[in-house]
């Protein structure tokens, strides 16, 4: 195993150093061409670019790709399967709503904020200020989380991280009223949050020194510069030590522990970055939306996040990306538009958009039946999840010969 | 797995942190049994009315417990559509009573409309849960644990579309056979649909029980829960026995479901997730793979939900109320209060 690190290394670093000229030189292409190309195009193509890649939706596609890369950590990464995962983005979008807004006007206090004009009470804290705010917190919230669940075998856990995620959920709901204060003003929302404020970088002429609600061509620059950097850390710790301890945990946690990894930690670890991903990722979202509303945060969106997760392939950072680019897209702007387009030429009023959850359901069922490696697979994540575990490679007994189809694939597989 | 194994490498730490978790639960147990008593003493009829509710939900919840929990001892998978197998037996049942037989006022002829729903429903779910086994987990049996999970979470989704699209997706309200009509013993007032609840939940758990003690396919049951290996190599067909338990806890979902549309009187697609939900927490809260377990937690998270509900915290919070148990139980005591505490094998 040592060695295979070792001769991939390389290859890995050689893709680490591409990956962000590649990635930065394709955000700037796609900003330049909404700021400045399209303007100029003929009416059609504008239309059918603001009707199916409309850029408000773009943004949140590259949210929803950041949440999933987070997400991807706790379960691509270290195997643990969390279906409450909407619960950190939902901290990590009341932070926000908490600190960037109007909200507390009990309160003033103002730290380098840009408060929405007219919006100069409450608690006023500069966006780039609040990013590592939320995370710290949510790392904070995942570790409380973890630290008494992680125990438990894997099926459990998932429940009680459901448990955990619904019990946040109804807290924010029901948070209006904590003991006669009003904490999150419930599904009447946080709005307006603060601009994000771009600093030094205003200087440069035609860039704004703010991004309201609807400078959605630089959100789009600010977004993509924060799923960089949720990509960049994955794949970081991916070669590093602690992603080796998560991987090897996911692939057999008794032979890691008896190599020494310390699981409780390093478990703890993949919650608490997972998590603090997650509260960044909120912080967008609530940017992005210019509010945080309780509705928002639904038990579905972590079904969703599962399904990206496993659609782009586990433990794979680029595919989970992209595959969360385009199930979102399908979800929030695909659906809705194949679905006009198709009542309208076949006089039809079928609801399309509310296909997603056979479409997600679906896919989950038939990622795991046929492909349970996801689409872009990584060579590791492949052979680990095609194989038998141990005990049930012991306990296939020549009385099943013939009879599972799966002793066929066995053969020539060492196990 | 490796649990028991690191715990023996940290014996001593161990035990001591045992001894307080211990501590602690029990001081938390008799922290809510004192505020029973004190809500008993102070508000009897409020209470008692608290309670009736309380056994309602309870016999529901034990029934889809029971399929989560013969499922999980069978072959360890947490069937997490089990649920929303509920919920489209409620809808069914709906459908068949009220929009084929109209069968709405209490009559001979509507009691008979309710037993043909009720077949309909049990068989319906099961022959669903069936048909799901048969389908999806039963190529993944020998996948790792993670991919008939995430399967079981897909399913629940498809069912969740089906029910969308059968019922809408706001609740719908629904003429029931008995209606509300009841009677009362002071200030409590019992519906009529209570006692029809239980008598038809009674004989179905002891029918249940009957048939996994005392006879041949019960047998079968238990000897592959044991070890699927052994019960192979001793003639059992561990296909069609598996297969054969998917369909009795669907069976159960499925009349679990009738009963809940009558007594609530509203279907709506959400409602499986929020039961099954409460169902797993009371089969985890009995021990879960433990049949008469799963019936006491049915009717004790029955019990904690309605007492919540009218003199707790409040409805808004009922989830919270369920949840916070059942994480309070995986950390104290995950093997639940009739279990055993398991060994896994390594």
């Amino acid at each position: 195993m040592a060695t295979a690190v070792e001769s991939h290394r390389p290859a890995g670093w050689r893709r680490l150093v591409s990956f962000p000229i590649v990635f930065t030189a394709l955000a700037v292409l796609i900003f330049f061409f909404y700021q400045t190309v399209l303007v100029k195009l003929v009416a059609p193509v504008q239309t059918f670019m603001g009707g199916w890649f409309p850029l408000n939706g773009i943004n949140q596609c590259i949210i929803w790709g950041m949440l999933a890369v987070g997400l991807n950590i706790v379960v691509g990464y270290a195997g643990l399967l969390d279906l409450g995962y909407v619960a950190f983005w939902a901290i990590g979008g009341y932070v926000a709503g908490w600190i960037m807004s109007p909200f507390f006007a009990q309160w003033n206090f103002n730290l380098l904020g840009s408060p929405a004009p007219g919006f100069d009470q409450g608690i006023h804290v500069n966006f780039w200020l609040v990013l590592p705010i939320a995370a710290a917190f949510c790392a904070l919230w995942g570790i409380i989380i973890g630290a008494p669940t992680l125990r438990l075998k894997s099926d459990y856990l998932a429940l009680v991280t459901l448990g955990f995620g619904e019990i946040a959920i109804e807290f924010f709901r029901n948070g209006d009223n904590v003991f006669g204060f009003n904490l999150t003003n419930s599904s009447r929302a946080i709005t307006p949050l603060d601009a994000i404020p771009l600093g030094p970088l205003s200087l440069i002429p035609g860039v704004p020194d703010r991004l309201g609600p609807f400078d959605n061509s630089y959100k789009f620059l600010v977004y993509s510069l924060l799923a960089a950097f949720a990509i960049f850390v994955s794949l970081r710790i991916r070669v590093g030590r602690l992603g080796r301890a998560w991987l090897a945990i996911r692939e057999d946690e008794l032979a890691a522990s008896m190599m020494g990894v310390p699981l409780m930690r390093t478990k703890l670890a993949a919650y608490a970055v997972g998590a603090a991903l997650g509260g960044i990722g909120g912080v967008a979202y609530a940017s992005l939306v210019n509010g945080v509303n309780a509705d928002d945060f639904q038990f579905a969106n972590s079904i969703i996040l599962l399904a990206m997760v496993v659609l782009g392939g586990m433990g794979n950072v680029w595919g989970v990306f992209i595959g969360a680019l385009v199930l979102e897209w399908i979800n929030a702007i695909g659906l809705q538009q194949f679905g006009d387009t198709f009542n309208s030429s076949f006089g039809t009023q079928v609801n399309f958009p509310s296909y997603n959850f056979l479409i997600f359901g679906a896919l989950l069922i038939l990622m795991m039946l046929f492909r349970r490696e996801g689409l872009l697979p990584e060579a590791r994540t492949k052979r680990v999840l095609q194989e038998p575990d141990r005990v049930t490679a012991e306990a296939l007994g020549a009385d099943m010969e013939g009879t599972d189809p799966d002793l066929e694939d066995l053969e020539g597989t060492k196990v | 797995m490796t649990q028991s194994v690191v715990e023996k490498a940290e014996f001593r730490e161990e035990r001591l942190r045992l001894s307080w978790v211990g501590a602690l639960g029990m001081a938390l147990v008799a922290l809510v049994l004192l505020w029973v008593v004190v809500q008993a003493v102070t508000k009897p009829s409020q209470f008692a009315s608290a309670f009736v509710t309380g056994i309602n939900n309870g016999a529901l919840y034990a029934l889809i417990a029971l399929g989560y929990t013969l499922v999980y001892g069978i072959i360890e998978l947490i069937n997490f559509s089990h649920g929303d197998l509920f919920m489209l037996s409620t809808i069914l049942a709906a459908f068949v009573i009220v929009t084929v037989f109209n069968a709405t006022s209490p009559s001979w002829s509507a009691v008979f409309v309710a037993l043909i729903a009720l077949v309909i429903c049990m068989s319906g779910a099961g022959g669903l849960n069936v048909a799901a086994e048969r389908l999806a987990y039963r190529r993944l049996r020998r996948a790792p644990k993670l991919a008939p999970l995430i399967t079981a979470v897909g399913l629940s989704f498809v069912y969740q579309f089906f029910g969308v699209l059968t019922n809408g997706s706001a609740q719908r309200p629904w003429d029931t056979i008995l209606g509300n009509s009841g009677f009362t013993i002071g200030n409590v007032k019992i519906n009529w649909m209570t006692l029809v609840v239980i008598a038809v939940t009674v004989p179905l758990l002891l029918a249940m029980s009957w048939l996994v003690t005392n006879t041949r396919q019960g047998k079968a049951m238990r000897a592959t829960a044991q070890d699927q290996d052994a019960a192979r190599l001793m003639g059992i067909d561990v296909d069609r026995t598996i297969a054969f338990t998917f369909g009795l806890g669907g069976a159960l979902a499925g009349a679990a479901g009738l009963l809940y549309m009558q007594s609530m009187q509203v279907t709506r697609w959400d409602a499986g997730f929020r039961l099954g939900l409460f169902a797993f927490t009371a089969a985890v809260l009995g021990g879960i793979g433990n049949l008469t377990g799963a019936v006491v937690g049915g009717f004790l998270i029955g019990l904690v939900g309605s007492l919540n509900d009218s003199l707790g915290l409040g409805q808004q919070w009922g989830q919270t109320v369920i949840f916070a148990i059942l994480i309070v139980l995986m950390v104290f005591k995950p093997e639940g209060i009739l279990g055993r505490p398991s060994v896994e094998k390594v």
